[in-house]
């Protein structure tokens, strides 16, 4: 799959600040006041950036609201319809704690659990697609929270909750990845159940329909990134789990906690390209090409 | 809604003969002209003339060899649009309801003044039956030609897919699959009628015909009684001009180096 900037920055961003909004939700000591002001200032920067950021790509953005329509049987109208609620259910939580220093703790964890659910919509987008097999598993629900409650954990300054979560996240990349490997193959699907002509001997694409690329061998088929895949692997989990784990494992410093912070995203973000630049389509058979 | 409807009254479709498609890409060309100039959003082309041109398409040939042990390899052209699927991942992903499945006839079709181009439902599809237009940025697919079958402006021989129309070969045909008497659900029946990739369940409408199995080298023609020489002795009035002609010079027997 075209890994595409403006999905990759929607995810990555958005499951973190929704990941710090669910902390937020749930904390019995919520920070009242200013502090308040700032971490939620944070939180929703993050979700509400992400979100705009995955309008960039979209081919008619105003007309963006209609998304909201079909809940029923759509994830991508659902994540919508999930954020909106999140959004305003913390917003509400966030007010009375900025400007009336109450802390209402009914609100936060229905914020916090839609919150959740939002990143959960998120996932099936993906997870849903039959098409993409290294997609379509219940881990790839179980990443994106994961990655979501553990961002979360390291920007809300949970240190014992991070260092454990570090480890989960790590364990769930490294299953994701050794899962997605096998998944294409294991589905079954080559050029001759494709065409129909697998019982007749082996087929190969000799010919494609036209001279150059087209929209579906640009969006579906991209081979350059996977390249360097492995090597990403390794700087993509060293940067998400591995650094931030020592950093934080160090006499604590504000330094090595936002260095840690930094390094788990850029970590994320390289995991988030993987996710796609590995991605291998259905279409990709017609063309000879995964 | 984009419920996908429990049942439809008819079930519209192609049947495609991969015996008889001889790859002249004529439907393609006819697809794209037919649906530039009519329903929705023209199908635009980039760089056409330039490098890597590029360009929104319905229907696309491709072609495949087929190899098997002892056997001479065979070239099969390979049309592929959208197949109208009852089960249709496209249709239920789609967040604004532009996508949606006729109940009256099966046909899948894009409202495009809803569709906000996310392209969402182009990755559910598992044959790239969909393309988003690069020009418009809404997403493009087979209608069916909705606006030729049910358009009483053209005379009723016209009232099929153009793909289906122009067709040199007789490659295409177009019909009700809910019908069992129709000419596409006979042919389907008789010629053993294909889904691709039913592996992922998604119920293909439009079937694929098989090519037929090819002649060997090693069998005997039924042409080869036919064959043989009828006379191998010339007798009568003919064997009488034989025996002169051979008398004169010039016979091949007396060529030099002719046996």
């Amino acid at each position: 799959m075209h890994p595409a900037p403006s999905v990759i920055i929607f995810t990555t961003l958005s499951g973190l600040g929704f990941g710090l909004l669910a902390w937020l939700g749930i904390d019995a000591a919520a920070p009242t006041g200013w502090a308040a002001f700032w971490w939620f200032a944070i939180a929703f920067a993050l979700a509400c950036g992400g979100l705009i950021s995955s309008t960039f790509h979209l081919g008619h953005p105003e007309r963006a609201m209609k998304a909201f329509s079909q809940w029923r049987t759509s994830w991508l109208s659902r994540e919508g319809v999930c954020a909106v609620a999140a959004l305003i259910i913390m917003g509400l939580y966030a007010a009375a704690l900025v400007f009336f220093g109450a802390h209402i703790p009914l609100l936060g964890w229905a914020g916090a659990a839609l919150s959740l659910l939002t990143v959960f919509t998120t996932s099936m987008i993906y997870a849903q697609l039959a098409t993409i097999p290294r997609w379509n598993t219940p881990l790839t629900s179980l990443l994106y929270l994961t990655y979501a409650v553990t961002g979360g954990a390291l920007l809300s300054g949970r240190v014992t909750a991070a260092l454990v979560l570090l480890l989960v996240a790590a364990l769930v990349q490294l299953v994701w990845w050794k899962n997605g490997d096998g998944a294409f193959a294991a589905r079954g699907s080559d050029l001759g159940t494709a065409t129909g002509l697998g019982a007749r001997g082996t087929v190969r694409s000799v010919a494609h329909p036209h001279t150059s690329p087209n929209y579906l061998m640009r969006e579906f088929i991209h081979v350059i990134g996977r390249k360097h895949a492995q090597k990403l692997r390794v700087i993509s989990f060293l940067l998400m789990a591995v650094a931030p784990f020592v950093l934080l494992m160090l006499p604590f410093q504000h330094v090595f906690a936002l260095l840690a912070v930094l390094s788990h995203i850029a970590g994320v973000a390289a995991s988030r390209w993987l996710f796609f630049a590995e991605a291998e389509h259905t279409v990709g058979i017609y063309y000879g090409a995964r | 809604m984009t419920d996908l409807p429990t049942r439809t009254e008819k079930k519209l479709g192609l049947v495609i003969d991969l015996d008889t498609c001889v790859g002249c890409h004529a439907c393609v060309i006819s697809c794209k002209g037919w649906n530039t100039e009519n329903y929705g959003a023209p199908l635009s082309d980039q760089r056409p003339y330039g490098e890597e041109p590029m360009g929104t398409f319905l229907n696309r040939v491709h072609s495949y060899e087929v190899t098997a042990p002892g056997q001479t390899a065979q070239t099969v052209h390979f049309p592929k649009s959208c197949l109208h699927c009852e089960n249709a991942p496209c249709v239920t992903v789609c967040p604004t309801g532009a996508s949606y499945k006729r109940a009256e006839d099966g046909i899948v079709l894009v409202n495009e003044q809803n569709c906000i181009g996310c392209g969402l439902c182009a990755w559910a599809c598992p044959y790239g039956a969909r393309e988003l237009d690069q020009a418009e940025g809404v997403m493009k697919k087979c209608t069916l030609c909705v606006d030729r079958i049910y358009n009483e402006n053209l005379p009723e021989v016209d009232r099929t897919p153009a793909c289906v129309r122009t067709c040199p070969a007789g490659a295409r045909h177009f019909g009700d699959f809910a019908d069992p008497n129709s000419n596409v659900s006979k042919l389907t029946a008789e010629r053993g009628g294909m889904d691709l990739m039913p592996e992922l369940g998604t119920a293909p409408v439009n079937k694929y015909l098989p090519p037929r199995p090819k002649d060997s080298w090693d069998e005997e023609s039924i042409l080869a009684p036919f064959l043989e020489p009828v006379a191998a002795e010339p007798k009568g009035f003919l064997g009488w001009i034989d025996k002169q002609l051979s008398r004169l010079p010039g016979d091949v027997k007396d060529m030099e180096g002719v046996e």
